[in-house]
């Protein structure tokens, strides 16, 4: 069955979804965003570093998404505010990122396809470390889940419960940056951030428990994957933005009837 | 035992220097209270006893196993994160059904637990966090002025149901307040506190401390009149204006 590029696909979709969903949830409840895109862009100066050492481009976006991540961590709190900081890194790694790709000569790449991530090229290997990767996020949240949710709510309850928040922190920031790394194939580096927001912030106005939100965005997400893709063969369009754009129809008709229904409680 | 014994603590921010060769002690039972000036520190002091900041200089011991409650100053929930109060009460102590209605309870608000934490108002709110520090049964309370956003009988039946607690779980409670009325009437003991430890001991001799009435004023029966001080100010010029 894996021999179908769209059998393929679709895991591939599912996988990420899967991932992308309970760490989207703390993206969104944490206000971090842009964190998500700063990590993202950054794995653009991963691939071309990869592309340059002769490693696998998985290890060399997750290693740039890594150190990214981990310097934003330590910048923050020292002097500049977090989206200033943010969008001085993210936008200097992507240049930094495309300037030493055209230096890249002899090794023709198509760029495109890691801006916009190359869904139907997923091979076998690729499979196995998006369903790793998603994996290993997966098992890292669970098993920090009511430690990871009081450090979000906040830090000093987390210390006076025992336990150092910033270390949770950089769980999430782990979890960031193999979910990136991860995605890059399916929907791309411009893409990412997407699928960690849209399908969490898609789930909230069903959600009444923080548990509920990663399953209704997990849910959210395999299914934009799956009517993404299938759009995306019917129309003839690019598979990895069809999916975003069924996740962001999803988002829109789920706040309109949230709305609604609040307007009736009133 | 002390349940928390601190000793020569220093706490340092940067450059910046907020707490300088503290001593105390929190005995079981007893009711605590911490009162300065803003920027005297008492919030530092109260995160290095939790330990989320490092002493610059000495250490704080606390009895070994000690459990402790906490309710912070503020707690921002982000609208987008969906938690009931019962969820929210068992995030960090996995406490049954029956305890957290325990804990609603003692803490006034019974009928809360189906809520949605954002559909709270600011009462409920900081009792539904006073239910939280409670559900480990703690044997010390630590309150960073918890009346924060409530208003005058807010606060007020806020810190009668802080006595109550003490009264029926003889847990002990430090507290950080700005309510000066409040302190001398409910605390056994008092630290006023400015960046060093000004003067401690009973409300009442506290209350008549020069050093306590160059912070605070002569008018002690309520009275929030805050007199201009200098942060770094000489105890004896201003009990002698403070006299004046």
């Amino acid at each position: 069955m894996f021999d179908d590029f769209m059998t393929r696909a679709t895991l591939a979709g599912v996988g990420v979804a899967f991932a992308a969903a309970p760490l989207g949830c703390f993206v969104v409840w944490r206000r971090m965003a842009y964190f998500g895109d700063a990590t993202a862009h950054a794995a653009i100066l991963g691939i071309a570093l990869s592309l340059t050492f002769q490693v696998s481009i998985f290890a060399g976006a997750l290693a740039v998404a890594l150190i990214m991540a981990l310097t934003v961590t330590f910048l923050s709190g020292r002097g500049y505010a977090m989206d200033t900081l943010l969008g001085v890194l993210a936008h200097s790694a992507l240049a930094f990122g495309l300037v030493a790709v055209s230096f890249l000569s002899g090794v023709r790449i198509d760029l495109m396809a890691y801006l916009f991530g190359d869904i139907l090229a997923v091979s076998r290997s690729d499979l196995l470390v998006i369903w790793g990767g998603a994996a290993l996020v997966v098992a890292l949240i669970t098993w920090r889940w009511s430690e990871l949710l009081t450090a979000t709510l906040n830090e000093d309850l987390a210390y006076a419960s025992g336990f150092n928040p910033k270390r949770e922190q950089l769980i999430l920031t782990l979890a960031l940056s193999v979910t990136v790394a991860v995605a890059i194939k399916v929907v791309g580096v411009l893409l990412i951030a997407a699928m960690l927001i849209i399908p969490a912030a898609a789930a909230r106005s069903l959600a009444r428990s923080p548990e509920s939100m990663a399953v209704i965005a997990a849910l959210i997400g395999a299914v934009s994957s799956l009517a993404g893709l299938r759009a995306a063969y019917v129309f003839d369009t690019p598979a990895g933005p069809s999916i975003v754009c069924v996740a962001a129809i999803i988002f829109a008709a789920f706040s309109l009837t949230g709305m609604q229904s609040r307007r009736k409680l009133h | 035992m002390a349940l928390v014994t601190v000793e020569d603590l220093g706490v340092r921010y940067g450059a910046n220097t907020v707490l300088r060769h503290i001593d105390m002690t929190v005995e079981p039972g007893e009711i605590l209270t911490i009162v300065g000036p803003n920027g005297s520190g008492k919030t530092s002091l109260l995160r290095a006893i939790i330990g989320a900041v490092q002493p610059a200089s000495g250490r704080v011991t606390l009895k070994p196993g000690l459990r402790i409650g906490y309710v912070p100053q503020k707690l921002h929930i982000d609208p987008t994160l969906p938690i009931s109060v019962e969820r929210f009460l068992r995030l960090t102590h996995r406490a049954t059904r029956q305890s957290c209605a325990e804990a609603l309870e003692a803490a006034g608000v019974p009928d809360l637990s189906k809520r949605q934490m954002s559909q709270l108002s600011g009462g409920q709110f900081q009792r539904v966090l006073l239910a939280r520090a409670l559900i480990n049964k703690p044997e010390i309370l630590l309150l960073d002025e918890a009346t924060q956003g409530l208003d005058q009988p807010g606060s007020a039946a806020f810190y009668r149901q802080i006595e109550t607690v003490r009264t029926e779980t003889h847990c002990a409670i430090l507290m950080i307040s700005h309510e000066l009325h409040v302190v001398m009437s409910a605390s056994d003991r008092v630290i006023c506190l400015n960046g060093h430890v000004c003067c401690q001991g009973s409300p009442a001799v506290v209350a008549s401390a020069p050093e306590y009435r160059a912070l605070f004023g002569t008018g002690t029966g309520g009275a929030l009149a805050l007199y201009r001080h200098d942060h770094d100010h000489h105890h004896h010029d201003h009990s002698q204006k403070a006299a004046e």
